[in-house]
C-alpha cells in the first residue's frame, strides 16, 4: 500500500484497536466533551489533578475514527505527571506536528513528543486534523474549566 | 466520443446479466477527461456520483464554446451576441422542458440547484399560501435541503412539519406516509430517490394520496433524474426540483418545475433585474413566467452546459444507462455483502445505484481514507441526511455510488480495497 502505512502506522493501528485509558473516572476533578462536527464523533475526557495541579490521571470515552481514538489514547499516556502548562505546551507541539506548523523549541518533553510522532503523517492529510486534535481540545477545555470538586457531581463539565 | 449507433456490449459486468441493451461503457469513459487522470499514483475510481457527477467533454466544450463564441448577457441588448445568448439560454430551457415532459417552457425556472428550488417553494408558496397549523409532510429519508427550509417556514408561519417513518430496509412505506395526510395537509415534499441509501420512493402513489387530501406535492429529483428521468405530467407532481451537477452538468445551475397556474399565483422569490415588467419608485410590475422567478443575471453558460448534459444523457439512453447502473448495483451489492465485516445500510426492494455501508470496528472516515490511498473516491459521512443516520443508529456511513461511466472492474477495485480495510483494522 502506498502512503496509507504512513497515516496508519503500527502504533496508531495498535492504539486504535486497543485504546489505553478508555474508561470513565468517577473521582475526576475536570471533564469536558469535544465534538467533531464534520463526522459527529464525540469524545469525553476526564482528568484528575492533584492538589499541586499535577495531572494524576486522564482517561477518555467515546467512539470515533482510528485517528481520533489513537490520538486520545496516546494523549492519555503522555499527560500523567504533567502540569497544566506542560499539557498546553504538549498540545502546541502536537498541533504544530500534525498541521506542519513551526515547531516550538524543545522543552524537556522530547520522549513524549516522539511518542506522539506516530501521528506526524497527518500533516499531509489536513482534513483529518480535527480527528487528531479532538481529544486534545476536550482536554484543554476541561483544564480551562475552573477546576475544583473531586467527585463526579462536583466536577466541572465543559464542552470543547 | 459517445456513438449511439453502436451495439457493443460491456466487457465486464455483463455477468450480472442484462447486457442485451447495448451500452459501450468504454466509449462513455472516453468522454470524461477526469477519469483518465491518476490519483495517488493509481487510476481514479470515482464512486461519488451521487454527490456530484463528473463532466463529459461535451458539457465542458459547450461552456467553453459559449464563452468563446456566443457570450453576452441575455434579455438586454438588441445586439447580435445578446440575442444569440438569449436564444441559447431559451433553448436550454426547452431542453429541460422536453427532458421533464413539462407542458410549457414557462414552467421551467432556472435556479442555482435543487436546494434553491426547495427554498423558493418554501418561501414563495409557503409564505403566501400556508397558515399557522397547516401541515407539511416529508419523509425520514430527506436530505437536509428538504428539511431545513420547512423548519424555517415552521418558525415563520407556524406550520406543522410531519415526518413519515422509515422501515428497517430504509424504505418510506406508503402507509406510513398516507397515515400523516389529513385535512390540514397543504404540501408534501419528498425525494424520489434517497441520497443516503438509494431507496426509490413510491412517488406516483404518494402524489395520488397527497392530491386526494388536496395537498400540493414537491418532488426532490436530485438523485432520481439521472437514473430514472422524470415525466412531470405523468407523475402529476406540482413542483419538481433537481441540480445540474448531479446530471453530468455544471455546478451553479438547477431547475424548479412548477405547474403554470401555481407559479402564476405565487409571489416572486427575489427582487431585481430581469424579473420585472416595469419599475417606478411607486410601483413595480412583475414580469411573466419564468422571468418572474429569475431575478438578476442567471447562470447563462451553466444553463447552456446543462442543455448539453441533457443531450448527452439522452443520446446515451436513459434506459440503457439505468440497466447498466442496475447491473453495477447488483454486482457491488453481492460482492460487498460477501465481505464479513460489511453491513449494507439500506436494502430497499427498489434502489438506485447507491450503496451505503458500515464495517464492524472501522469508522467510515477510515474506510474513506484507505480507499483514497488506492485512488478510490467514495463519500464517508452523514450525506447531509443526519436523521437517516440516526434512524439506523450510525453517525456516518461509507457510500459508493455509480454513474454511467463506472465499470464492474471498478467494483472489483472497491471490494479489494474494502478487504484491505478489513485486514488493516481487524481486531
Amino acid at each position: 500500500m502506498t502512503g496509507i502505512g504512513d497515516l496508519y502506522p503500527v502504533a496508531v493501528l495498535e492504539h486504535s484497536r486497543h485504546p489505553r485509558n478508555r474508561r470513565t473516572i468517577s473521582g475526576r476533578t475536570h471533564a469536558a466533551s469535544g465534538e467533531n462536527p464534520a463526522c459527529g464523533d464525540e469524545v469525553r475526557v476526564f482528568l484528575v489533578l492533584d492538589v499541586g495541579g499535577i495531572i494524576d490521571d486522564v482517561a477518555f470515552e467515546g467512539k470515533s475514527c482510528a485517528i481520533a481514538t489513537a490520538s486520545a489514547s496516546l494523549m492519555t499516556e503522555v499527560l500523567p505527571g504533567k502540569t497544566r502548562a506542560q499539557a498546553r505546551a504538549l498540545f502546541d507541539r502536537f498541533h504544530a506536528m500534525v498541521t506542519g506548523g513551526a515547531e516550538p523549541p524543545p522543552d524537556g518533553m522530547e520522549a513524549e513528543v516522539e511518542r506522539l510522532g506516530a501521528l506526524s503523517a497527518l500533516r499531509d492529510y489536513p482534513v483529518r486534523e480535527k480527528c487528531a486534535t479532538l481529544a486534545w481540545h476536550a482536554m484543554l477545555a476541561a483544564l480551562e474549566s475552573a477546576g475544583g470538586g473531586t467527585s463526579a457531581s462536583g466536577a466541572i463539565e465543559q464542552r470543547a | 466520443m459517445l456513438d449511439t449507433g453502436h451495439a457493443v456490449t460491456e466487457s465486464r459486468g455483463a455477468k450480472s446479466g442484462n447486457c442485451a441493451a447495448a451500452f459501450d461503457v468504454e466509449a462513455v469513459r472516453a468522454d470524461f477527461p477526469i477519469l483518465h487522470r491518476p490519483v495517488r499514483g493509481r487510476p481514479l475510481v470515482y464512486l461519488d456520483t451521487a454527490a456530484s457527477a463528473q463532466k463529459p467533454v461535451q458539457v465542458i466544450e459547450a461552456e467553453r464554446w459559449f464563452y468563446s463564441e456566443e457570450y453576452a448577457n441575455i434579455h438586454r441588448g438588441i445586439y447580435f451576441l445578446s440575442q444569440r445568448a438569449t436564444e441559447l439560454y431559451d433553448a436550454a430551457r426547452r431542453k429541460v422542458q422536453a427532458f421533464l415532459n413539462a407542458r410549457r417552457p414557462e414552467e421551467i425556472v432556472f435556479t442555482r440547484g435543487a436546494t434553491e428550488g426547495i427554498n423558493l417553494v418554501a418561501t414563495s408558496f409557503g409564505e403566501a399560501f400556508l397558515k399557522q397549523g397547516d401541515e407539511v409532510v416529508i419523509t425520514g429519508l430527506e436530505h437536509h435541503s428538504n428539511i431545513v427550509p420547512w423548519q424555517f417556514l415552521r418558525e415563520k408561519k407556524g406550520v406543522v412539519l410531519k415526518v413519515a417513518r422509515l422501515n428497517d430496509r430504509g424504505e418510506a412505506p406508503l402507509d406510513e406516509f398516507t397515515a400523516l395526510l389529513g385535512p390540514r395537509t397543504r404540501l408534501a415534499a419528498f425525494a424520489h430517490v434517497s441520497n443516503a441509501l438509494g431507496s426509490v420512493l413510491p412517488v406516483a402513489a404518494m402524489i395520488g394520496a397527497a392530491h386526494r387530501v388536496g395537498a400540493k406535492v414537491l418532488i426532490d429529483g436530485s438523485q432520481s433524474v439521472v437514473h430514472l428521468g422524470a415525466d412531470v405530467q405523468a407523475l402529476d407532481c406540482d413542483f419538481f426540483v433537481f441540480s445540474g451537477h448531479k446530471l453530468y452538468g455544471p455546478t451553479g445551475i438547477g431547475v424548479l418545475y412548477g405547474k403554470e397556474a401555481l407559479l402564476e399565483a405565487m409571489p416572486p422569490y427575489q427582487g431585481g433585474g430581469d424579473m420585472i415588467a416595469s419599475v417606478t419608485f411607486e410601483k413595480t410590475t412583475v414580469a411573466p413566467l419564468p422571468a418572474k422567478f429569475e431575478a438578476g443575471t442567471p447562470a447563462i453558460a451553466q444553463a447552456v452546459g446543462l442543455g448539453a448534459a441533457i443531450d448527452y444523457l439522452t443520446r446515451a439512453g436513459l434506459e440503457r444507462v439505468r440497466v447498466h447502473e442496475a447491473g453495477l448495483l447488483r454486482y457491488a451489492t453481492s460482492r460487498l455483502s460477501a465481505v464479513k465485516s460489511v453491513s449494507i445500510i439500506g436494502t430497499a426492494a427498489e434502489k438506485a445505484s447507491v450503496i451505503s455501508f458500515v464495517m464492524e470496528g472501522v469508522h467510515p472516515h477510515d474506510i474513506g481514507q484507505v480507499l483514497d490511498s488506492q485512488g478510490i473516491a467514495i463519500r464517508a459521512g452523514h450525506h447531509c441526511a443526519q436523521p437517516v443516520m440516526a434512524r439506523f443508529g450510525v453517525p456516518a456511513t461509507a457510500r459508493a455510488s455509480f454513474g454511467l461511466y463506472n465499470t464492474a472492474r471498478e467494483v472489483d477495485a472497491l471490494v479489494e480495497a474494502v478487504e484491505t480495510v478489513e485486514a488493516l483494522f481487524a481486531r
